[in-house]
């Protein structure tokens, strides 16, 4: 029954799901049959918000990961550094956010002041790596190596010209890459979402017929 | 000489005269309305449209109706002179009536619809709640705004479809997929061997753990941004149970750092089944699944820091990926670990292809459930798969040649307009 009862769950919620999509009306129709008269809920989007509640109630469950983990790293000679940090940054986002109040959300609190000064500015360095790491990526990809590297190579070659300031050699290919992008490029394209949509389908099919349960800790 | 010089001079003079007079005219010429009659002073209002009708919007919730009209006898013909034409619309027969829409000159129907319900914050007064009776007219705006006589007061109430036919041919895909998935999965059971191609990535998943093994490092398993309830993320869980099952055998350390708490707890109860089903339940230590972030960069920096620190010998990357994938791969590959990335976000594809050894593309994750298991019922989907995608490439080949052809009926057939 432990296992039964959720494969039930998942494959009677799946299949309203399924059906909502093509008779949508109809089932906001009967859905306002439980709602009080006078008051109008929508079915997809309260369905929707069902998933981001169950989200927030698991919330807790992460941050006691998050601390137990790195608590226990504090005893590691080598992770101790990186643990402690983590842990003075969540204290004091913890505490600065609660003895503000609502005042912590607003421009100027210490909150904000740290989120803004801080945190941002470290999520721009992250991001801005990636400038690097498509360099060093593609030096290794564009090598020619092999008759279809050499072909990528070309066509890369092809397509960046388009986009670099370089006045004439910039518009003479402006039709061959707009064929690129939109014949080959936009064929494979196809083909992938084709191949994903059906994968989808299938794996929701298997989902809500219990054949696909690795998601529930067991095949 | 002289003669000639009088000739110059009055040309001259005249000439003179002459512009004075038209600059004159030009800079001080009193406002046409002034002197101009009324009835021909500016440019003729254009014929009204005819035949405005309106119509119940198909396959909706029951908030929109359909507008349709007749073009003016002078929209690209006649006068010519129709810029736009200017809807009007009211909720009482008898007006007053406001502007709705104005639609460019050469179309013939609009769509009116607002489905924003109002509430005491934000009131809405345009909402088309259902069963909603609404008033048109419609007039003809030709050149300098001149309006032409408004149409007869026409109306339409709003009704909810409670199917959208819209969708039906999706439907039917769908039904016609899933009879193939329950005949082949029927034919696997009885025990039909099905044969499907080799992936490259795939078999490289039993090589990877056991260099990991080898080696004496961890393997790095990352499920990336997306949540439990995404396809690729389900299918990340699915590779996540065999690969931990194998690595409790080979008694090889995998660590999972995730970024949702609702992932969290799935890939804890994935991982800690697979130590269970292989026999070493002591060998699993929830600590090595844990929570990072739910924001994105800072979860990149704590996996780049994992990476570069634990060195593993093997780093998957199975699920949804955004920016941070080729941050990920790149920080991988300068750590020496053997590579293996499978993901449905097609634009992280290129950079997964140039910095991992192997990836799955598409529907390859989802299908490596099947090639990991090699149960008859999960080979089966993948057959109804190929099945589907055969009759999907036969409806394309007939569009094309119905578009090529000239065949509206089958032109329609094969479009759905969603």
């Amino acid at each position: 029954m432990k296992r039964e009862l959720p494969i039930l769950i998942v494959g009677i919620t799946g299949t309203i799901m399924f059906f909502q999509y093509f008779f949508a009306p109809a089932f906001q129709h009967a859905f306002q049959w439980f709602l009080p008269k006078g008051t109008y809920m929508d079915f997809f989007a309260t369905s929707q918000d069902w998933v981001i509640v169950i989200g927030i109630l698991a919330l807790p469950l992460g941050i006691w990961s998050l601390l137990k983990a790195n608590v226990n790293k504090l005893k590691v000679p080598g992770e101790r550094f990186y643990s402690a940090v983590l842990l003075g940054g969540f204290l004091a986002m913890l505490i600065s956010g609660i003895a503000g109040g609502r005042a912590s959300l607003s421009a100027g609190s210490v909150f904000m002041t740290i989120f803004n000064t801080v945190l941002i500015p470290i999520q721009a360095t992250i991001f801005s790596l990636l400038a690097f790491f498509i360099a060093s990526a593609a030096y290794r990809a564009f090598r020619a190596r092999s008759v279809l590297a050499t072909i990528l190579l070309l066509t890369a070659f092809i397509v960046m010209f388009r986009f670099m300031p370089l006045g004439p050699i910039s518009t003479i290919n402006l039709s061959a890459v707009s064929w690129i992008l939109s014949v080959p490029n936009m064929a494979a394209k196809r083909a992938i979402y084709m191949g994903i949509a059906l994968g989808a389908t299938a794996t929701a099919i298997k989902i809500i017929l219990g054949i696909e349960r690795t998601y529930m800790g067991r095949d | 000489m002289k003669h000639v010089f009088k000739v110059k001079l009055t040309i001259t003079l005249l000439i003179g005269m002459a512009l004075t007079l038209s600059v004159g005219q030009v800079c001080f010429a009193q406002p046409e309305t002034m002197v101009a009659p009324p009835d021909t002073s500016g440019p003729p209002a254009p014929q009204p449209p005819t035949n405005l009708r309106v119509e119940d919007e198909p396959n909706d919730f029951g908030h929109g109706l359909k507008i349709r009209w007749n073009l003016s006898a002078d929209d690209g013909a006649g006068l010519n002179n129709v810029v736009a034409y200017e809807l009007l619309r009211s909720d009482k027969a008898e007006g007053p009536f406001t502007q709705r829409a104005v639609i460019p000159k050469g179309i013939s129907e609009y769509s009116d619809k607002d489905e924003t319900r109002p509430t005491e914050e934000a009131p809405n007064p345009n909402f088309m709640d259902e069963n909603s009776t609404w008033y048109y007219q419609m007039v003809a705006i030709g050149d300098q705004q001149v309006r032409s006589n408004p149409t007869p007061i026409v109306s339409g109430t709003t009704r909810p479809n409670w199917i959208l036919l819209n969708k039906i041919p999706i439907l039917i895909v769908v039904i016609i997929f899933t009879i193939f998935l329950l005949v082949f999965i029927s034919s696997a059971k009885k025990g039909k061997s099905l044969y499907i191609r080799p992936l490259a990535g795939i078999n490289a998943v039993d090589d990877a753990i056991g260099r990991a093994t080898e080696m004496g490092k961890p393997i790095l398993y990352i499920l990336g941004l997306g949540t439990a309830g995404d396809i690729a993320t389900i299918a990340g869980f699915t590779i996540l149970a065999r690969v931990a099952k194998r690595t409790a055998e080979y008694q090889t350390k995998v660590i999972v750092p995730v970024q949702d708490p609702v992932v969290l707890v799935v890939a804890q109860e994935t991982v800690r089944t697979a130590y269970l089903e292989a026999g070493r339940p002591d060998q699993y230590n929830p600590d090595n699944v844990f929570f990072v972030t739910s924001m994105q960069f800072p979860y990149v920096a704590a996996v780049n820091g994992i990476m570069l620190r634990e060195r593993p010998a093997t780093n998957f990357y199975m699920g949804v990926f955004y920016a941070e994938s080729l941050i990920l791969a790149e920080t991988g590959n300068v750590a020496g670990s053997i590579q293996i990335a499978g993901t449905d976000q097609i634009s992280q594809l290129p950079f997964f292809v140039a910095a991992t050894d192997y990836t799955l593309i598409g529907e390859e994750l989802y299908a490596a459930s099947a090639y990991l298991s090699q149960e008859p019922v999960q080979m089966g989907t993948l057959k109804a798969q190929d099945y589907t995608k055969a009759i999907a490439m036969a409806i394309i080949v007939l569009g094309i040649i119905a578009i090529t052809a000239g065949w509206p009926f089958i032109r329609d057939l094969v479009t759905i307009n969603l």
